[in-house]
């Protein structure tokens, strides 16, 4: 009851200090030769609001206080403490208030941590954050108020959504949103520099940290995602072109393409249009999606309640950050790299265009993927679902030259460059289509189109592995970015060509039996836990070398709310996973049973880790 | 010249894509769970609450009356706040009430009953919540409204007073 007003008035001050905060800013503008400590420690004060007004929300959950509408909606005294603690953003308010904490939390470490650039500069970035951070204050009170009170104080809560309690899933949202939400302080700075026509190389190198922090954090968050998509919701993939998994790789795209515009920023003073128009897409595309899935318009685990308002609120607010920074660049930004058109084609910069290009078309194709549907509904009232073969057939052929640009364009230098080491790039682009062509024909997929896939992605493999031991080239962390999406490709199509899966009808004690693998269900256990009741299946299968292993799938029938749910069972090991799930057929005594056997899974992950690591080396070189 | 048109087919196409969303917006009702197309009603039996005796579901609703099937349980806590809505239906005498009474202790029920009224003509048990799922229910409560032998609507959660208006609409 207290922390409910505690953290609505603490939400009411966070947003009279940002107001404040326009004045003070104005009035700094003005006579700008130092940042006034006001600016500084208001911008703290806010942030200080806001860290309040969260912690009594996780106290409101931690206590199960149902008066709070929002701990009614989604939690219950029998959940497990962790569980309750996550629940704080497994909703809709509660996750708003964390973008607003994230939010508040980069403006202020922004303006502690910027030093050496102009106070102006500064200054406007603050405005600009703080137009997206009063936004959401208003979104926050006025459409999804976390601490709205009922009464009369029901004695029990709802319930979270047991596939939300899971691990994974209560630190993704968390993870995701530094990225998503950081890319925001991004977006603020490039609209303030774009405006004091500041872009040079010396920014570059300053934004490029808070790039390189939000794409961690992305590719983190988009992993974690995944993660608990595999093993949470039983269907044995990790990614399913859902729009929204599709509303997060967009800014991931966009992101990327920006961390390397930004390396030829730095470098070499060009290429600024497409910074600017990437760090407002970036931010534009994360807000884009918040829009698609909470409103409504697409349906998935994350619209957590239809309300239009909501919707309408998001959209309005969307569109006036598009226009401002359409205005912005075409008011601000002349474009004076006309000498960019005239470089040199063998060269780094050229290299960095043509990723561009390719991110772009990738870009394209996601968002019409995505977003396509949403019109031809609206213009046509025809509803049609695009799947995964759109999105296949799309990218990837497109994938092979630009895993080989992957290889070969590090190589090349600024300006103008000669391709060294020709022998080496010539040897193991055969040594890589040999390599693919035996490992195919070996396991009979011989198709033309997987071989030379996987040989452009073996190719970026070795190239980039034996860059590790040639110390000419000093760039560890693109190398292990790349290295680790060469391994990624390699995962994702050995465990895509290599899967095996064996799907049946079992009851207890029968035993299903092909060439090459014997599965016996050997016995049926309950188990009772606090938030769910649970049926447990034993397994044993066992394969062609005799190998056995054991497996108990289960189901579970969670109590608030009454929801049953699929717990696959996996074994994973180094090479391979193997994925059982098994579901009851309607009103008999068969279970349907599923056995895959996943090469490589660990490895996706692996290399998804490998390649934020990149990020993170980068980050570490920069500041020392 | 040339500068001018494209700040201004930069606006002009955003400004569509607004629009476009804006009237996604308001048609995103395809994904609320309430079902207006009338559909068949599943075939079950229902076996009384007090004896013993089974109807099949097909033969039990009569063509020229209007139905509402609750699906309730005493320990559903939303069950109870719509528990005043349902004795406010049952008081108009336009409607008949079927309660399923779903997964429960029969003594807790008959409890629950005792203490906020039993609004309903006719209780079934569903002992296994198979019932249920045939009838496509997501949880307790949920209430169907019959009428013609035909589903037409069906109410996902608590009913409301907003619900209620809208079934005494539909009953006059």
């Amino acid at each position: 009851m207290i922390y409910s007003l505690v953290g609505y008035y603490s939400l009411i001050i966070g947003l009279i200090i940002g107001l404040s905060l326009f004045y003070f800013s104005y009035k700094n503008f003005k006579n700008s030769n130092i940042l006034d400590t006001k600016i500084l420690s208001f911008t703290f004060l806010q942030l200080f609001f806001v860290v309040i007004s969260f912690l009594c929300l996780i106290f409101s959950f931690v206590i199960s206080d149902f008066s709070n509408e929002t701990v009614f909606n989604n939690s219950h005294t029998t959940k497990p403490l962790f569980y309750k603690i996550s629940g704080t953003w497994g909703n809709h308010e509660g996750s708003l208030l964390l973008w607003l904490l994230v939010l508040t939390l980069f403006v202020f470490l922004f303006l502690v941590r910027t030093k050496n650039q102009p106070v102006k500069y500064k200054i406007l970035t603050l405005v600009f954050q703080q137009i997206i951070i009063v936004g959401f204050f208003l979104f926050l009170i006025k459409t999804s108020n976390p601490f709205n009170y009922i009464f009369p104080i029901p004695t029990e809560g709802l319930g979270l959504n047991p596939i939300l309690q899971d691990p994974a899933l209560a630190i993704h949202p968390p993870v995701l949103y530094l990225g998503y939400v950081g890319s925001s302080i991004i977006f603020s700075s490039v609209l303030a520099a774009t405006s004091l026509k500041i872009i040079s190389t010396s920014w570059a190198s300053h934004i490029k940290k808070w790039i390189l922090i939000s794409w961690i954090f992305l590719t983190l968050g988009i992993l974690l995602g995944s993660i608990w998509a595999y093993y949470e919701l039983g269907w044995g993939g990790f990614w399913f072109w859902d729009p929204v998994e599709n509303v997060s790789l967009m800014p991931w795209l966009a992101l990327t393409t920006l961390l390397h515009c930004i390396l030829v920023l730095e470098k070499k003073s060009i290429l600024t249009s497409w910074v600017i128009i990437l760090s407002i897409a970036t931010f534009t595309l994360s807000m884009c999606g918040t829009f698609l899935v909470r409103s409504g318009i697409l349906n998935s685990v994350h619209t957590f309640a239809n309300d239009p308002e909501r919707g309408l609120f998001i959209l309005v607010f969307l569109f006036i950050l598009i226009f401002l920074s359409i205005l912005i660049f075409f008011f601000f930004h002349k474009d004076n790299d006309r000498k960019s058109h005239s470089f040199f084609w063998l060269s780094k910069e050229t290299s960095i265009l043509i990723n561009n290009w390719f991110m772009m078309y990738f870009l394209s194709v996601v968002l019409i993927g995505t977003v396509y549907p949403i019109f031809l509904d609206v213009i046509s009232s025809q509803k049609i679902s695009v799947g995964p073969p759109f999105y296949h057939k799309l990218i990837i052929p497109f994938l092979i030259p630009f895993l080989l640009m992957m290889a070969i364009g590090p190589k090349f230098k600024w300006i103008k460059s000669q391709l060294e080491d020709k022998i080496y790039l010539i040897s193991f682009l055969i040594i890589s289509l040999l390599l693919a062509f035996l490992i195919l024909k070996n396991f009979n997929q011989n198709i033309l189109i997987n071989t030379i896939l996987i040989s452009s992605a073996l190719y970026l493999f070795f190239i980039t592995l034996r860059d590790f031991f040639v110390k000419k080239y000093k760039n560890i962390s693109q190398n292990i970015a790349h290295f680790g999406f060469s391994l990624l490709i390699l995962s994702i199509l050995f465990n895509n060509i290599f899967a095996s899966e064996i799907i049946t009808n079992l009851k207890v004690g029968e035993t299903f039996e092909n060439s090459k693998t014997k599965i016996v269900f050997e016995s049926v256990d309950q188990k009772k836990e606090k938030n769910y009741n649970a049926i447990i299946a034993n397994f044993s299968i066992s394969n062609l070398n005799g190998e056995e292993d054991r497996f108990s799938p289960e189901l579970r029938i969670y109590n608030q709310p009454v929801i049953a749910t699929s717990e696959a069972d996996i074994k994973t090991t180094l090479m391979s996973d193997k994925f059982i799930v098994i579901n009851l057929v309607q009103n008999q005594d068969f279970f349907n049973v599923r056995y895959q056997v996943k090469p490589f899974m660990l490895w996706i992950w692996l290399s998804v880790i490998l390649i934020s690591f990149g990020g993170i080396v980068s980050f570490l070189q920069k500041r020392s | 010249m040339k500068n001018k048109i494209l700040p201004f087919s930069v606006i002009i196409i955003f400004g569509i894509i607004f629009f476009i969303f804006y009237k996604g917006l308001q048609n995103s009702n395809i994904y609320t769970p309430d079902k207006n197309i009338s559909s068949d009603i599943p075939s079950t039996n229902f076996k009384n609450f007090n004896s013993n005796i089974i109807f099949n579901s097909l033969n039990f609703f009569q063509d020229d009356k209007v139905y509402l099937l609750n699906i309730w349980s005493s320990w559903c806590i939303p069950c109870r706040q719509e528990h005043n809505f349902l004795m406010s239906l049952k008081k108009k005498k336009k409607i008949i009430l079927i309660g399923i009474n779903y997964k429960d202790n029969k003594k807790n029920a008959e409890n629950f009953l005792k203490e906020l009224g039993n609004p309903y003509d006719q209780i079934f048990i569903d002992n296994d919540g198979t019932i249920s799922i045939e009838w496509g229910a997501f949880g307790v409560p949920e209430s169907y409204l019959i009428s013609n032998n035909k589903i037409i609507k069906k109410y996902i959660g608590p009913l409301n007073q907003q619900y209620v208006d809208e079934i005494n609409l539909l009953i006059k």
